[in-house]
């Protein structure tokens, strides 16, 4: 099929296949559970700043 | 009137992303969460310079890059490499009939270099404009287009895909802005 395509739709496909896979990995990332620490973090600066 | 959320409530919200985003720049898990952590930190201490009612996501997303860049400069752990050319060179191409297979793409995108990941992430995948991506990165919207150009092309030729650079070099800019903001949801 590919033998079929202008050089533009070659070139509009070859991106979209990138971005395509450059959206899952970032999704992937997205999906990666949270450290607690990282949410315990949040939790600890807003203590501190309540007892200020 | 609408009532402005304190931006407090809203830094838990982003966690996510600021991790996504972490992992595309150090793509090491330890690493991205240090980034965040000390991410999180700052933006704490700077809440007060946080304009109300603007972009929270874009304005952590300046803090995290600009926090792993100087963190870099400073421990200078990776050769100077913005295009990734050293690193790319232990790189086996992948064969193909095509089509990209998700595993060779994602082994391509670790050859790239921070700078590389960064702008593809952030115009390809976490659904900012490239005006956006600009303020983000501090250079102009048409080094940003060229910078992610370059990118593209780097990934085409990693996985074999294309020629040479030049590729993807004159893809309309106004297409790629578009497809940009229709990536929003991903974010």
């Amino acid at each position: 099929m590919l033998e079929h395509m202008t050089g533009q739709d070659k070139k509009s496909s070859l991106k979209e296949q990138i971005d395509e896979n450059l959206r899952r990995v970032y999704q992937d990332a997205l999906n990666e559970e949270v450290p607690d620490r990282l949410k315990q973090l949040l939790e600890q600066l807003r203590a501190k700043e309540a007892g200020k | 009137m609408t009532s402005v959320r304190d931006p407090r409530d809203e830094l838990p919200d982003h966690l996510p992303a600021l991790r996504a985003f972490a992992l595309s720049l150090t793509r090491n898990g330890a690493a991205a969460d240090d980034l965040v952590q000390d991410t999180i930190v700052k933006a704490w201490t700077n809440l007060d310079k946080f304009q109300a009612g603007s972009n929270m996501r874009a304005w952590l997303f300046t803090i995290l890059r600009n926090t792993f860049y100087s963190l870099k400069r400073r421990t200078r752990r990776e050769v100077a490499d913005p295009d990734g050319i050293h690193a790319g060179s232990l790189f086996v191409k992948p064969a193909h009939d095509g089509r990209l297979v998700y595993k060779d793409f994602t082994a391509a995108f670790d050859q790239l270099s921070a700078e590389q990941r960064e702008v593809l992430i952030l115009v390809g995948a976490s659904g900012f404009s490239y005006e956006e991506a600009a303020g983000m990165m501090g250079v102009a919207v048409g080094t940003v287009k060229s910078r992610a150009n370059r990118a593209r092309a780097r990934l085409a030729k990693l996985l074999g895909l294309a020629e040479g650079e030049d590729v993807l070099a004159d893809t309309d800019g106004g297409t790629l802005a578009v497809m940009g903001r229709s990536g929003t949801q991903a974010a």
